[in-house]
């Protein structure tokens, strides 16, 4: 897949941006959670290998009227779209979304479960400046425990062969993580020693005042990254952050904006290509059956 | 009793020969007549052989008669009125209070107004320390904020500012996931979290349940309070891992539930208050206020279970929870009164009780007074070693008196102990090699 990827680098970089591998095929975006970034790059995506893409606002939707998931996901399902891109604020939603309809279904995010195009575009990311995954020792630091992009980045992160770490204060750590394979650092000073990779997590607001960490000033204080505590790291460490960013609370800008070590804009670049290989490999190439599943 | 308070004293230069004392070793668990020596505020040497055929010439000497000479009392739980109720207690009358007491290290609960909350309230206590130059303070930082059990405090910033503990003082955090989440929390920074375990929502009655309670129609808390909240921090400090200390134990269900934890190997520490092995429900009597308390004073198989404790080391430490409240806060009805007793300059007394009464040896009292608070607060204090603060207490053990509250040095005089016949008192005591207290009848050469 991330192979796949990369030829769609140059395609991207290049004036005329558009292929016509997915000519004719139909794509819905749904998206039950609010989500400007990876919406915009499943739409870019599809529309680069040009396909027809149907966002579903779910605010304007039958949704808001008290239509339960399945019964949206057999209307949808009944308009024959080639792919569904699925967004939900529940664990398993996506999943059981998939179950009822014969189309492909993308994961772009299910509550705290999995967020796998962001899992496979950080792996690209990191893969372009390294070479490879194996042996690296890459460090996901912040709130753990909400967060999907941590669950899918220590599944394939491990599956490429490198070591992860998690690091952030013990009320962000979800029960038992030490099982997923990870080790569990507590403090930034033990977590990103010798690391290749700094991977920052959002904090989201509603977590920050005094029920999961007392403040954002102590968050900031003791785990969010800046100059000192990236020391810790080797010093070519790359800083990533799958976005959006608040600055001053999980990231210094300083760090940030980091030019030399900052791998933050490449991701979302990388972002497209991973979704644009999702999208051929799913639902690409002369198939005259439509809807073959997934 | 009446003495000296010496603030002036200048820090300790040169060397002082402390010699011919009892000297109590509670780290060490031993009693034996010899000397310590200090030099610049701190203990140079000391021992049983120490100086036998006196102090070598040129070094000051100060001969302690055979009197008891012990690491200071190190109290982990001391209410002020600063800032905000100075009308009841500021930091140096409340150091004055302890010196008197032999107190040589205090550590200052959060519920102040404004509360110690916040970090700068941490670094206010150290400099107001610094200006008072009695007793060594330290300072809990509030546990949440506000001390309402809702949201986090600043732990790690307050432990930088140099927060030795973390307690909403005499409020219980009832919600069990913001207690969860505070073990967890404070792991990051090996925080110890002090907790009053009393149900909140059963502990709202003016003094214990009980036949005391029903024949004085007060209303009542049961004893239940306290050891349900027990059993429950004891779950979440095993399912977190972080460092819990409980405080003010009172009951004998309390005491077995600790035991058992602690026999399953669980890091759980606990202390008492003096009033809690010393006195009962009956202490209340007809509607004495200054018998109010949190938590209330408890039947007689409590008490007698809380010594038991004491003696078979399920009790860490004592404390004097000392908490002052004028007249306007005391002599008011019953329930209406506020909870709490000073206790600053009682507790050594009181505490020898249980070497009087043959519970506990002298050593063993000191390491409930001193060496084990300090170790658990991680105070450098507690103990006589090479090096260590010259934090000290000569006193007698043995001298009889009554105390009367008019006598006492706090500010406000609301002592549940008042008219109880005690012995011991404190001649000296010694903080960083500075005599800040000596009493009248204890004129030395020095």
């Amino acid at each position: 897949m991330l192979d796949l990827s990369e030829t769609y680098i140059d395609q991207n970089r290049s004036v005329d941006k558009r292929r016509d591998r997915l000519a004719g095929r139909t794509i819905i975006n749904l998206f039950f959670e609010n989500s400007t970034r990876t919406r915009t790059s499943f739409e870019v995506a599809a529309k680069r290998l040009g396909a027809d893409v149907i966002n579903m606002d779910v605010a304007t939707s039958s949704v808001r009227k008290g239509e339960t998931l399945l019964d949206t996901a057999m209307t949808l399902n009944a308009m024959r779209p080639d792919a569904i891109v699925v967004r939900h604020h529940e664990s398993g939603a996506v999943n059981l979304l998939s179950q009822k309809v014969n189309c492909a279904v993308i994961n772009a995010g299910d509550g705290q479960h999995e967020h796998p195009t962001q899992a496979l575009l950080d792996a690209l990311t990191i893969r372009r400046r390294r070479g490879s995954l194996e042996g690296l020792l890459v460090a996901i630091c912040g709130d753990i425990m909400h967060s999907r992009v941590a669950r899918s980045n220590i599944h394939l992160l491990q599956i490429m062969g490198a070591r992860v770490r998690v690091v952030g204060p013990p009320t962000l750590m979800p029960t038992d993580v030490d099982k997923m394979g990870v080790e569990v650092h507590y403090s930034m000073k033990t977590g990103l020693k010798d690391v290749d990779i700094v991977m920052m997590l959002r904090l989201q607001t509603e977590r920050m005042q005094g029920s999961f960490v007392p403040s954002i000033s102590e968050y900031f204080h003791f785990f969010g990254l800046d100059r000192v505590k990236l020391q810790y790291a080797k010093p070519d460490a790359l800083i990533m952050h799958p976005g959006p960013m608040n600055r001053g609370v999980e990231i210094d800008s300083e760090v940030a904006d980091d030019l030399d070590r900052s791998v933050i804009h490449e991701q979302v670049e990388m972002g497209v290509t991973v979704r644009m290989a999702c999208l051929d490999a799913l639902i690409g190439g002369n198939r005259n059956q439509i809807g073959n599943g997934e | 009793m009446s003495g000296k308070i010496d603030k002036a004293a200048p820090p300790h230069a040169g060397s002082t020969a402390y010699i011919n004392a009892r000297i109590v070793d509670p780290t060490g668990g031993s009693e034996y007549l010899g000397a310590i020596l200090i030099s610049d505020g701190k203990i140079a040497d000391f021992g049983p052989n120490l100086f036998a055929s006196g102090a070598p010439y040129g070094i000051q000497s100060v001969d302690c008669r055979g009197f008891y000479l012990a690491p200071g009392v190190v109290d982990t739980r001391v209410h002020t009125g600063e800032p905000g109720e100075e009308h009841k207690e500021t930091l140096e009358s409340a150091g004055v209070a302890a010196a008197v007491g032999g107190i040589t290290s205090m550590v200052l609960l959060p519920d102040t107004e404004p509360p110690f909350d916040d970090a700068s309230l941490i670094e206010f206590v150290a400099r107001r320390a610094r200006q008072v130059k009695l007793a060594n303070m330290y300072a809990y930082g509030a546990l949440t904020v506000g001390l309402e059990g809702k949201e986090l405090a600043e732990i790690g910033l307050l432990t930088e500012a140099g927060a030795v503990a973390f307690t909403d003082a005499d409020h219980a955090v009832g919600n069990a996931q913001v207690m969860r989440r505070a073990l967890y929390y404070a792991k990051t920074f090996d925080a110890l979290i002090v907790h009053l375990p009393q149900e909140p929502t059963l502990s709202g009655g003016t003094m214990t349940s009980g036949a005391t309670a029903t024949r004085l129609g007060l209303s009542g808390s049961p004893p239940l309070a306290e050891v349900m909240m027990v059993e429950r921090d004891i779950r979440l400090a095993e399912m977190t891992g972080g460092r819990l200390h409980l405080t003010k134990i009172s009951t004998a269900e309390s005491v077995e539930a600790i035991a058992a934890a602690k026999a399953r190997g669980l890091r759980i520490t606990c202390d008492t208050a003096a009033p809690y092995f010393a006195l009962n429900d009956l202490a209340v009597g007809d509607y004495r206020t200054f018998g109010k308390l949190v938590p209330p004073l408890r039947a007689e198989k409590d008490r007698l279970a809380v010594v038991e404790g004491l003696k078979n080391g399920t009790i860490d430490a004592i404390v004097s929870d000392h908490r002052p409240q004028d007249q306007d806060s005391k002599r008011v009805p019953f329930a209406q009164a506020e909870p709490g007793g000073i206790g600053l300059e009682t507790l050594l007394p009181i505490s020898l009780e249980l070497v009087h009464g043959g519970h506990l040896t002298l050593p063993r009292l000191f390491q409930l007074l001193s060496s084990k608070p300090a170790a658990l607060f991680g105070l450098p204090a507690g103990k006589l070693a090479k090096g260590a603060p010259a934090d000290l207490v000569l006193f007698d053990a043995d001298y009889a008196w009554k105390i009367d509250r008019d006598d006492l040095w706090s500010k406000t005089k609301n002592s549940p102990f008042d008219e109880r016949p005690v012995q011991g008192r404190v001649l000296a005591t010694i903080v960083g090699g500075r005599t800040i207290y000596r009493d009248d009848s204890f004129a030395t050469t020095a």
